[in-house]
């Protein structure tokens, strides 16, 4: 269960590259563990450090810019977290402290991967997103506004998950008789397909 | 409108529950994990206290973290690899899955064992954690890959909550030129209509060019739709796809065979069924393509030349252009021929089956791999090891001085153990050439097996075409 989305104040780190993929933001090098937890040293570990066996931080990488320190709001390009369906992306975000996620589009398992644990992708285009850059930003996601002027899009089932920290398997078993029913006619109609 | 897509006809077949907003409850009937994002979902789902709902459709898998040097152990070059299998094993034991574990015929590339295993079926919805599930969409079913909380929820409840994308058709009409590949063609389209041209759409490929495929083409096919940004790819049931299931260790016999045939006779999209978007490709026009950047979209035919940054007026593709082509170490205007490669990699879940190895085989027969070059083979199962034994080509492979491994997904990513060098440059007939994929700074080139294995013997990157006689 996560804890429901509270509206986010903070700068916005612009790392406005296209095709950022989920091997950038976490290299499986870094997924040493069979665990959610600690992946946070990992992110973008082939930009935000010097070298491969180093920990020094590479100072040209954005996320080292002391301006952006604790900053919770990236600014991505076109097709963000595109690749690998490796949740620790999103794992190693959110431990960042990454909460908002804007970009021109997302991969799509990486899209659902954030709304399930924590993070708000927010999908604008090139153009609106570019001004944003280094700016301090509200997000409120309960009226899906950007400092109060700059509206977006958000399936609804999306943003009630987000909002209440709602748990898919809890929402799922809602329909447990619509499940149970489902079965017991496919049973009949597609005998072959069951095991 | 009664006329339907492929899509909407396994979508409808599948919805337990409409929600609204375009978002159903779908039936997952198979799901397939591996020791890399499976262990932490059925471990995720024990911490929570919940079970599996149906164990016997649940799959597992070690491919991802085992080593596929020739006697392997639990033991990896991977720091911390153990684990990883160790808590599989254990994890699947005790949920009741059904695990290929190393020395088991079965183990292999998901998406090479469940086609291999007659798991995937027409038909069927098949989830796995793993972004290129949407390759077993060749077989006229609903596969696409999820994460590992996703996961957790299709082991827990048997649905997935899922909005629906859009339909799209990609056809490729006329033939392929000798020596053109599914793999060409999908880094044509990629490269035609960039990494994101396909993000919110289910794809269908169709038209002659596709009918003609080999099954396991066609998997090379649709393996590659997830680097085309689509949520899955697929293609009709025909004959060719009744052919490759029947008589699989999992696929269904008797009476249950008979109607599963006659119920597939519908998995095609209906003619006049209307398509979000349409996209024609010339099969004609295709010629052997590769990678020149850090994004599978940056490819070209190997004849062409290396774009310059200034011919992209976007800003965004004008700096990725300049960034990749740094990483590369590749300048504007260089033939890919020219350029020298240190490696060359035949394997993972794009072209690691039976019928690629054949034909690289074909390319290998008597040649010599270029002095200085590393050149690995890793079949994507233990069965596609054993059969290509069987007809003796690992004896051709290792003449040609391959190495010829155990079967996992290898070297296809880096995960801390096994790795081409710091800026080597490897050519590899694998689906993903980001940064570092292969190991810090290497050099990724992604092509066909045949361009791989002619490359491999040429020294630099070479179509099968080009290589001077026996």
């Amino acid at each position: 269960m996560m804890e429901g989305f509270q509206t986010i104040n903070s700068k916005a780190i612009p790392l406005l590259l296209i095709n950022v993929d989920t091997d950038a933001i976490i290299p499986s090098r870094e997924m040493k563990r069979v665990s959610k937890r600690g992946l946070s040293e990992g992110l973008f570990a082939g930009w935000r450090y010097k070298s491969n066996d180093s920990r020094e931080l590479e100072p040209d990488f954005i996320l080292n810019d002391p301006e952006y320190n604790g900053a919770k709001i990236l600014l991505g390009g076109d097709n963000f977290g595109c690749g690998s369906s490796r949740e620790h992306a999103v794992w190693a975000l959110h431990e960042y402290g990454i909460r908002v996620i804007i970009a021109p589009s997302f991969g799509a398992i990486f899209y659902k991967n954030c709304i399930r644990n924590g993070i708000l992708p927010i999908l604008l285009s090139d153009q609106n997103i570019e001004p944003l850059s280094g700016k301090e930003l509200k997000i409120n996601l309960e009226n899906q506004l950007i400092n109060d002027d700059i509206s977006f899009e958000i399936a609804p089932a999306d943003k009630e998950m987000l909002l209440d920290g709602l748990d898919d398997i809890e929402l799922n078993l809602k329909h447990v008789d619509d499940i149970r029913s489902f079965e017991n006619n496919d049973r009949v109609k597609r005998p072959w397909a069951y095991l | 409108m009664s006329e339907k897509t492929l899509f909407d006809k396994l979508w409808n077949s599948h919805t337990v529950a409409d929600l609204g907003d375009g978002v159903a409850l779908l039936y997952i009937d198979r799901i397939f994990l591996h020791e890399r994002t499976g262990s932490i979902s059925l471990i995720g789902l024990e911490d929570e206290g919940r079970a599996v709902a149906n164990p016997e459709k649940v799959f597992c898998t070690m491919d991802h973290i085992i080593d596929t040097v020739p006697g392997r152990s639990d033991t990896t070059t991977m720091e911390g690899g153990r684990e990883f299998i160790e808590m599989t094993r254990q994890a699947t034991a005790q949920a009741g899955i059904r695990l290929f574990d190393i020395g088991d015929q079965r183990q292999g590339i998901v998406h090479v064992t469940s086609p291999e295993q007659g798991i995937v079926l027409p038909g069927l919805t098949l989830v796995c954690p793993d972004s290129h599930t949407c390759t077993q969409g060749a077989f006229g079913a609903l596969a696409w890959g999820i994460g590992s909380t996703e996961a957790e929820q299709a082991l827990a409840t048997n649905v997935l909550r899922v909005e629906k994308p859009k339909n799209m058709r990609v056809t490729f009409d006329g033939e392929l030129s000798a020596g053109v590949t599914a793999k060409d063609m999908i880094l044509h389209l990629i490269s035609a209509y960039s990494t994101s041209g396909a993000v919110g759409y289910a794809v269908e490929f169709a038209g002659t060019a596709v009918s003609i495929l080999s099954m396991e083409s066609r998997m090379t096919l649709c393996n590659m739709a997830v680097e085309f940004g689509a949520f899955t790819g697929m293609i009709a049931v025909d004959e060719k796809t009744v052919d490759y299931v029947e008589g699989r260790p999992f696929t269904p016999q008797g009476a249950l065979w008979d109607q599963a045939v006659k119920d597939w006779e519908d998995l095609k999209s209906d003619s006049g069924a209307k398509f979000d978007k349409e996209i024609v490709v010339d099969a004609s026009k295709i010629n052997p393509t590769v990678s020149w950047g850090t994004s599978p979209g940056q490819s070209i035919a190997i004849g062409e030349t290396i774009p310059s940054p200034e011919s992209f007026t976007e800003r965004n593709q004008n700096i990725a252009t300049k960034n990749a082509q740094k990483y590369m170490a590749v300048t504007p205007g260089t033939r890919l021929n020219d350029l020298k490669i240190d490696a060359a990699f035949i394997g993972s879940c794009t072209n690691s089956r039976l019928t690629d190895l054949r034909r690289v085989a074909k390319i290998l027969q008597g040649r010599k791999v270029a002095k200085g070059i590393r050149a690995i083979c890793v079949p994507g199962s233990t069965k596609v090891k054993q059969d290509a034994e069987a007809e003796g080509l690992d004896q051709i492979f290792k003449d040609a001085g391959f190495e010829w491994r155990e079967s996992g997904c290898s070297m296809c990513f880096f995960a801390g153990g096994e790795s081409f060098g710091f800026e080597e440059r490897v050519i590899s007939s694998t689906n993903r050439n980001f940064e570092g994929r292969q190991g810090p700074k290497t050099r990724t080139h992604i092509a066909s097996p045949e361009t791989v294995a002619a490359s491999a013997i040429a020294g630099h990157i070479c179509a099968a075409a080009d290589l001077e006689e026996v």
